[in-house]
């Protein structure tokens, strides 16, 4: 018997850094990914822990769809100003300024796949050769055979038939030139763990997790916020309720909750209680069964 | 949150169980997983409508829980679990992650990777077939990956009667080639996964056991001493150097405990130097530790400067781990490549990086009868082998038995960049 125990936490917590150290140190360019959503709050906070009382030694990149809730890039800067963190903007809008992707039309159209071209251009612009992501396995099943330590090859694509085992804690991080790594630190939490997490460690995250009133519309089934640049269908209108995110993505495609819950601990509660994954109010995913493993192919988040 | 809402919610103070599942083609693994899952309310409604949608379009005719587990569009097509997959669950005692790995003889890769990380193997025997060729492989993988944990799940007990002697006849075969492997801890459970017995609930059928479901060994074994408290091995990660007016002399080294006990003042030793100092303080962010131990992430900072760097290892004087450049490892060949005898590969060895050549294939290991074969020095995919290596540089390492991190290593191929074999030091 002994007395050296630490609960789930503090041993995810550990592996995290393992791995988010292990980045830093196998790779010569790497950069962290960026959404303002809470899974990349907590892998930035986790980044910070890792190389305390050193800044960390990475940019964060966030591509900005030009779609977000304005919460989510106010909390972005104010976080970044907190924390001397530097994060680089990268716009989608200029991707389809370039005429490099097209927008798509119509009633349900996201700008979710388009990011990929702007993610996979900004990892070449500034020749970064690991990027660490928020997944967790938990998300998706196409995620749920991702390993840690995720090869791309020259155009940054997954092969997921083609994966290289992962054994122990040794991870594997050699490629060609050219060639780049996604990494993904939160492999092993599940969205209660994060939400957990941000309770015990006392992280700062986005007003939207929060309820709060907001101008909303019903799409299916699914609670959609309403912005000027969404178009409604005829028989939809918008009214104003008290709702919060379980999820932070883009406003076109982030299912919100009926909520009251405005602490952490009723947040948890709510989770602990709901019986829908985080990922089925989000309309990208609906798509088709493997929609995620496609964009992830081509080398999505 | 008050204190009862806090526990409801939170359960924020589980431990976490990670283990492995084994089984033949047909013998119930995806059921029994589905099983623990959905009893344990870890699949959600739009993921079992996802999963009756999928059943359909198939033709099948009830929900088939296997289609949870197979996660990428090749393997739904064929119908087969390719590779390693991860699966969470909760119980307001453990938070679980399953690595979830095909059974069949190709894919022993994956199996050997699923156990790498796991406290516990569950391996499921069909009780109408008994002890199979299959149970003896998985058996030695467990052994050989020295998984500290085993239960033997004897599945589809409803199609033999819930029969005891049935039972007792598995117990007893198994037993008997188990008893030539290293397995610590070997616990044995009647169910059946489609059914429910002695999954989450008790069984009706089988009286005559008296031991704990499966759940209920899942949640109480004991993996308290899993890891090593004994030898203190810190390999170091990263060396932390903040440069700022702040901290301006604050050299720190990055790393997560392999083995042992770490206290604040104590001297420690730092291989391959050989000098020794004391620690004075053990960091994590703001928090100043007494002390630390596996599986901690943490910062370690030394009374006395000395150059040490990535792949370097904090020991104590009175426990230190061998050093060496020719190593004996018992080997898993993870590629189609096979090896190439006298070829060089890169090695990977807790933080540190060399090379190496494989000296000697000694013997290898027919995996379905646990024969050694000391003739055959071919070694591909999914083969089993010791081998003699001989690297560039020492290595500070101890056996796999003792350690499994200071234990374990990976050789990757030069020209692809791959993983392909998994090492134990013998």
């Amino acid at each position: 018997m002994n007395n050296h125990n630490i609960n789930h936490l503090k041993e995810l917590e550990a592996e995290s850094v393992f791995v988010i150290r292990e980045v830093a140190a196998q790779f010569d360019k790497p950069v962290m990914l960026f959404s303002g959503g809470k899974d990349s709050i907590v892998m930035y906070h986790l980044a910070r822990k890792a190389f305390w009382p050193m800044k960390v030694p990475f940019p964060l990149l966030h591509i900005d769809t030009g779609h977000n809730f304005q919460e989510t890039l106010d909390f972005r800067d104010h976080l970044m100003d907190k924390t001397g963190g530097r994060c680089i903007v990268r716009l989608v809008q200029d991707s389809i300024d370039q005429g490099k992707v097209t927008e798509e039309t119509g009633y349900n159209a996201s700008r979710n796949v388009l990011q990929t071209v702007t993610l996979l251009d900004a990892i070449a612009e500034f020749k970064f050769d690991a990027a660490m992501g928020g997944g967790r396995r938990d998300e998706e099943k196409a995620r749920a055979k991702e390993r840690f330590f995720s090869h791309r090859d020259e155009f940054g694509q997954w092969d997921p038939k083609n994966q290289r085992p992962e054994l122990w804690n040794l991870f594997n991080g050699k490629k060609r030139m050219g060639e780049h790594f996604r990494v993904f630190p939160l492999s092993n939490w599940t969205e209660m763990d994060v939400w957990q997490y941000i309770y015990m460690d006392n992280v700062e995250i986005p007003s939207l997790y929060y309820t709060h009133k907001r101008e909303v519309f019903n799409r299916d089934g699914v609670w959609l916020a309403y912005a000027p640049f969404m178009k409604l269908k005829p028989n939809e209108k918008v009214e104003t309720i008290d709702v919060r995110c379980r999820t932070i993505g883009d406003i076109t495609c982030t299912g919100l909750t009926l909520s009251k819950a405005d602490t952490l601990g009723d947040i948890i509660l709510e989770v602990a209680a709901t019986r829908v994954t985080e990922r089925g109010g989000r309309y990208d995913d609906k798509r088709s069964e493997s929609a995620m493993e496609d964009r992830k192919k081509e080398g999505y988040f | 949150m008050n204190i009862a809402q806090e526990k409801h919610a939170g359960y924020l103070d589980m431990e976490l169980l990670r283990f492995t599942t084994a089984g033949s083609v047909d013998d119930g693994k995806s059921t029994l997983i589905g099983r623990l899952l959905y009893d344990s309310k870890a699949i959600f409604e739009d993921q079992l409508e996802a999963l009756e949608k999928a059943s359909i379009n198939r033709g099948e005719d009830q929900i088939n829980l296997s289609l949870l587990t197979d996660g990428l569009r090749a393997e739904r097509e064929q119908g087969i679990t390719i590779d390693v997959a991860y699966r969470y669950f909760a119980t307001p005692k453990r938070k679980f992650i399953i690595a979830d790995t095909p059974g069949h003889i190709q894919y022993t890769r994956n199996m050997v990777t699923g156990a790498s990380t796991a406290n516990a193997a569950l391996i499921l025997i069909d009780a109408r077939n008994g002890v199979v060729e299959q149970t003896i492989r998985h058996c030695y993988i467990a052994s050989l990956l020295q998984i500290p944990h085993v239960i033997v799940c004897v599945n589809k007990m409803d199609l033999v009667d819930f029969s005891e002697d049935v039972f007792e006849r598995i117990q007893h075969d198994f037993n008997r080639f188990s008893d030539k492997l290293h397995i610590r801890d070997v616990y044995f459970i009647p169910i059946s996964a489609l059914k429910g017995d002695n999954v989450v609930d008790r069984s009706q059928n089988m009286p005559w056991y008296q031991g704990p479901t499966l759940m209920y060994s899942l949640e109480h074994l004991h993996i308290s001493n899993d890891e090593d408290f004994s030898d203190p091995r810190f390999p170091v990660q990263y060396v932390v150097r903040p440069n700022t007016d702040e901290y301006h002399d604050y050299r720190g080294y990055a790393g997560r405990v392999a083995g042992g006990v770490f206290r604040k003042g104590e001297t420690v030793l730092v291989l391959p130097s050989g000098f020794t100092s004391a620690i004075k303080s053990i960091d994590f962010m703001e928090e100043s530790l007494e002390l630390a131990f596996p599986p901690q992430s943490v910062t370690i900072t030394l009374e006395d400067d000395i150059d040490i760097s990535r792949g370097d290892m904090i020991v104590k004087s009175d426990n230190l781990p061998e050093v060496g450049q020719d190593i004996t490892v018992m080997i898993c060949w993870l590629n189609e490549k096979p090896m190439r005898p006298g070829a060089k590969y890169w090695i990977r060895h807790t933080t540190k990086e060399a090379r190496c050549i494989v000296k000697d294939v000694n013997y290898k290991i027919d995996i379905n009868s646990l024969e050694k074969n000391f003739e055959d020095k071919q070694i591909g995919l999914n083969e089993i082998a010791e081998v003699t290596l001989r690297t560039t540089q020492p290595l500070f390492y101890d056996s796999y038995r003792k350690n499994r991190i200071t234990g374990s290593l990976v050789l990757i191929d030069e020209g692809t960049n791959e993983t392909i074999c998994a090492g134990m030091i013998v």
